[in-house]
């Protein structure tokens, strides 16, 4: 598997000129598709009606149907607005490999994966549902094997390719028994499937979480995240996190709604689900070293608390409160929009520091903010964002959260005291996303480095400065204006929660303050803005002098003396969290008064893969090995084999005509 | 017309039975290639009221199957330099046996099958099923890989029988999907022969087993 020098250079033959002009196919082709796509979502999301196209298609004895509802319209957003600026940030970031890779592929297949998810949002048969589902898997698949000749990378390759057909096995399932009960595979058939009976709508239910969550990184089927976005470049993780892995929450809704009234058990399945998610993702964040994987985690973690909300929705719809389940639905809507666009900013901007230093370890950081100054910035205010702290938009859908959760859990009726306790679940996570992220801004940006790499550390270029710059605007936007984008996702809101009283859906959200949260966040973002202003200024006019960080007396300071990112999360990792959710860790200390060689190793891998997916694996893999015995390697051998089944085949069907129910 | 058939099918069993008591290659080549213009002829006795297109049809499984496919092994078979299958898994007495048995179970069972009316009457189920058997046989019990070729052939053969029947049903589809089987399969197999003669200069199968994992 390994690649040669040789089959290296004669893939990059061609020079620079055709990698530019590769690239600049590939981002026009990007952008233009997606720039076509806002004249069909805008007007829909602000409330046009929807749009459906239908072609004859004999050779797979149906019909090509699309179609754009308001539901469709809200996912296709994000794949619109994040796609173009991952294009034009990877054009920037893919340049580094000219010369040593051949780019044409990275480019055609992200073409494809962007294609692939928007067919997936507008598809309307299941037939060209799970086709452009598989374009959109296995072009991630290509992109993720990016850097093909490193081990890790094909190792992540493979887990994803596995876990996301595991995925749509569930699913291939799912459509078989929706197609086989409403007699059609068009989505309209299922539509008019209203009754199910509760025992196949569960089945539905069930197939649908476990397929569609395998996309969305639901914990325990989570473990293909934490590898495949640390292996891809940068831009492509941007959009597997801030978009593919919501085409499973597309997925999940689009089917829900295909099922009517929700049984009373889904609502707080799926909020349980959420809720775990989020704990053990946040707590696995906690003490990754890898910059992309801490990120990763992090998405998991936003996927659970989106998952929460919807949960308390169908958990309120099911018992019959409209207003709380259009409440919680728009929570869980609003999160989706925000956290698209944080996580794509903070996968650039993490792509832009490996860019920078060559790095993906925090440990080998430090003092980015001095030499990568733009990126620090944007850095730090998606870190903001993505904690969920005021003034900025991860907040507003957060605070929708908690806000939902309360009422739901105070409400007559209501969720009462496990919905109280999931309130207390979202503090925790809220709580040790800060934590996950203080660590990474702090010991990535600010301190001195810890590596040479890290004090030659260049800023980024602007093809993909710019891109980064247009989603902080866009995360500061989000954040003042949350009572537009209310008004923009009401209508699938609506959409979602027809079975419940649709009327609601924009007068519950008209009576919550978000025009004054939007003005207190504008308020404050002002003042931060100016104060940062100010004191660029003030220090601008003044003549500093630079000296050593005071070491507390000790006489030969060094980087080495700084907080690693390993300390910092110690006591949080190593005391709060449940053992299973612990880094491993083995100390030799130092002893005596003349110590020895001293040393102390962690190692933070997925407790799910390396408990649960890997010895079952393998176990499954030795039992299997048994079957070596049928491997003759003789072609005569396995004709043989061809002919007894062939027979077996034969002699059933010749006795089912005997002796069967003719 | 339609009483030249069932002659036709006859002959094509007895091909079969050459194929499997023969030893010398170019004789079953011969007997295959020979069975392949019977079956090419069908087509026009079925379907009497045929277009250019079936004629095309005709000339082409006629030309493939008759001559060009035949030439290709024969050339082979001087390339390789192998005149006899020499030691086969199953000798020529019990492959006939075993011929003849599955061709009697061939006949009984296609009576219990539920053909079309129209199509009960007629040898062409037994006799596709008897082929296909054939070719099974010819592919499990011989060593050389240009037998297994011809029990391919055979095989297809008799798969080209059951497409006749449906020839009116989808034309395009079963012509197309044959003569693309066809194809592949000598392509592929010319491969193996290719390289098996050239890595142990022997086209014996016995020892892709060196292959083995």
């Amino acid at each position: 598997m390994d690649v040669t020098p040789e089959t290296d250079r004669s893939a990059a033959s061609g020079g620079a000129g055709k990698a530019i002009f590769t690239t600049a196919c590939g981002v026009v082709a990007a952008v233009a598709m997606c720039l076509a796509g806002f004249a069909l979502a805008i007007p829909m999301l602000r409330g046009g009606a929807p749009l459906s196209a239908r072609f004859a298609w004999d050779s797979f004895h149906g019909e090509f149907h699309v179609g754009l509802d308001p539901l469709s319209a809200f996912f296709l957003l994000p794949i619109l607005v994040v796609s173009p600026l991952a294009a034009v940030y990877g054009g920037g970031y893919l340049m580094a490999y000219r010369g040593r890779k051949s780019l044409a592929a990275s480019w055609l297949f992200f073409n494809l994966f962007v294609a692939g998810m928007i067919m997936v949002v507008i598809a309307r048969t299941a037939l060209v549902f799970l086709m452009s589902w598989e374009i959109m898997s296995l072009s991630a698949y290509f992109l993720v094997t990016f850097e093909d000749e490193k081990a890790e990378a094909r190792r992540a390759g493979w887990i994803y390719l596995v876990a996301t057909h595991l995925g749509a096995a569930c699913l291939l399932a799912m459509f078989l028994i929706l197609g086989g009960r409403a007699g059609g595979l068009d989505f309209d058939a299922f539509g008019r499937l209203a009754v199910q009976g509760p025992v196949w709508s569960g089945v539905i239910f069930v197939l649908a979480l476990v397929g569609f969550g395998a996309k969305a990184g639901l914990v325990p089927i989570h473990v293909w995240l934490p590898e495949a976005h640390p292996a891809a470049p940068s831009h492509v993780s941007a959009l597997m996190s801030g978009v593919m892995i919501k085409m499973g929450l597309y997925g999940l809704l689009r089917i829900v709604g295909f099922l009517g009234r929700p049984a009373p058990w889904w609502g707080p399945t799926l909020a349980g689900v959420g809720l775990m998610t989020a704990l053990v993702a946040v707590a696995l964040a906690l003490h990754q070293r890898d910059v992309k994987r801490v990120l990763a985690y992090s998405s998991i973690e936003n996927m659970g608390l989106i998952v929460l909300a919807l949960g308390v929705g169908l958990w309120a719809w099911a018992r019959g409160a409209p207003a709380m389940a259009v409440l919680a639905v728009s929570a869980a809507l609003l999160h989706v929009w925000n956290h698209a666009i944080m996580k794509s900013l903070m996968f650039l901007t993490a792509g832009s520091v490996l860019h920078g230093t060559g790095e993906r370890d925090i440990e080998t950081m430090g003092g980015l903010m001095k030499r990568m100054p733009w990126t620090g910035a944007a850095m730090m205010v998606g870190a903001v964002a993505i904690t969920a702290l005021p003034p900025l938009n991860g907040f507003v859908s957060e605070w929708l959260m908690y806000l939902s959760l309360l009422k739901w859990g105070l409400a007559t009726n209501g969720g009462g005291l496990p919905a109280l306790l999931a309130v207390s679940g979202l503090a925790l996570v809220g709580g040790l996303a800060a934590i996950v992220f203080v660590r990474l801004t702090g010991i990535a940006l600010l301190g001195s480095p810890r590596s040479s790499a890290a004090a030659h550390a260049h800023e980024s270029s602007v093809w993909m400065l710019a891109p980064m710059a247009v989603l902080v605007v866009l995360c500061l936007g989000a954040a003042m204006a949350p009572a537009l984008l209310a008004r923009l996702l009401a209508g699938a809101v609506e959409q979602i929660t027809r079975g419940a009283d649709g009327a609601h859906a924009a007068r519950e959200l008209v009576e919550l303050p978000l025009e004054t949260l939007g003005w207190i966040n504008a308020l404050v973002i002002a003042v931060a803005a100016a104060a940062a202003g100010g004191a660029a200024a003030l220090t601008r006019a003044r003549a500093m002098a630079t000296g050593p960080v005071w070491g507390c007396g000790y006489a030969a300071p060094s980087a080495r003396i700084q907080y690693t990112g390993g300390s910092f999360a110690a006591t949080t990792a190593l005391k709060l969290l449940p053992r299973s959710l612990r880094p491993g860790t083995s100390r030799t200390a130092p002893r005596g008064l003349f110590p020895g060689r001293a040393e102390f190793l962690s190692a933070s891998p997925d407790p799910v893969t390396s408990r649960v997916y890997e010895p079952l694996f393998e176990g499954c893999g030795e039992r299997f090995s048994r079957l070596r015995i049928l491997q003759q390697g003789k072609v005569n051998v396995y004709l043989g084999y061809m002919v007894i089944v062939l027979l077996a085949a034969l002699a059933w069907a010749a006795l089912r005509g005997v002796w069967g129910p003719s | 017309m339609a009483q030249l058939l069932d002659p036709i099918l006859i002959m094509a069993l007895a091909l079969n039975f050459v194929a499997l008591g023969v030893s010398r290659i170019k004789g079953v080549v011969n007997a295959v290639a020979l069975q392949g213009i019977l079956l090419g002829f069908l087509p026009l006795l079925v379907h009497p009221e045929i277009h250019p297109r079936g004629i095309l049809l005709v000339v082409v499984t006629i030309a493939l199957k008759g001559y060009v496919i035949p030439w290709f092994l024969l050339h082979a078979m001087r390339e390789a330099n192998i005149q006899h299958e020499v030691n086969p898994v199953v000798g020529y007495m019990s492959s006939l046996f075993l011929g003849a048995v599955g061709t009697g179970l061939a006949i009984v069972y296609s009576s219990t099958l539920p053909l079309a009316s129209e199509h009960a009457e007629m040898l062409f189920v037994p006799a596709s099923l008897a082929t296909v058997w054939t070719g099974f046989l010819m592919l499990t019990t011989r060593r050389k890989a240009i037998m297994q070729v011809l029990g391919y052939l055979i095989l297809e053969n008799g798969l080209f029988l059951f497409g006749v029947l449906l020839l009116e049903a989808m034309p395009f589809l079963v012509e197309a999907g044959v003569l693309l089987d066809l194809f592949t399969a000598v392509f592929v197999m010319g491969i193996i022969i290719h390289h098996i003669s050239r890595e142990f200069a022997s086209i014996s199968t016995e020892h892709l087993s060196e292959l083995k994992e």
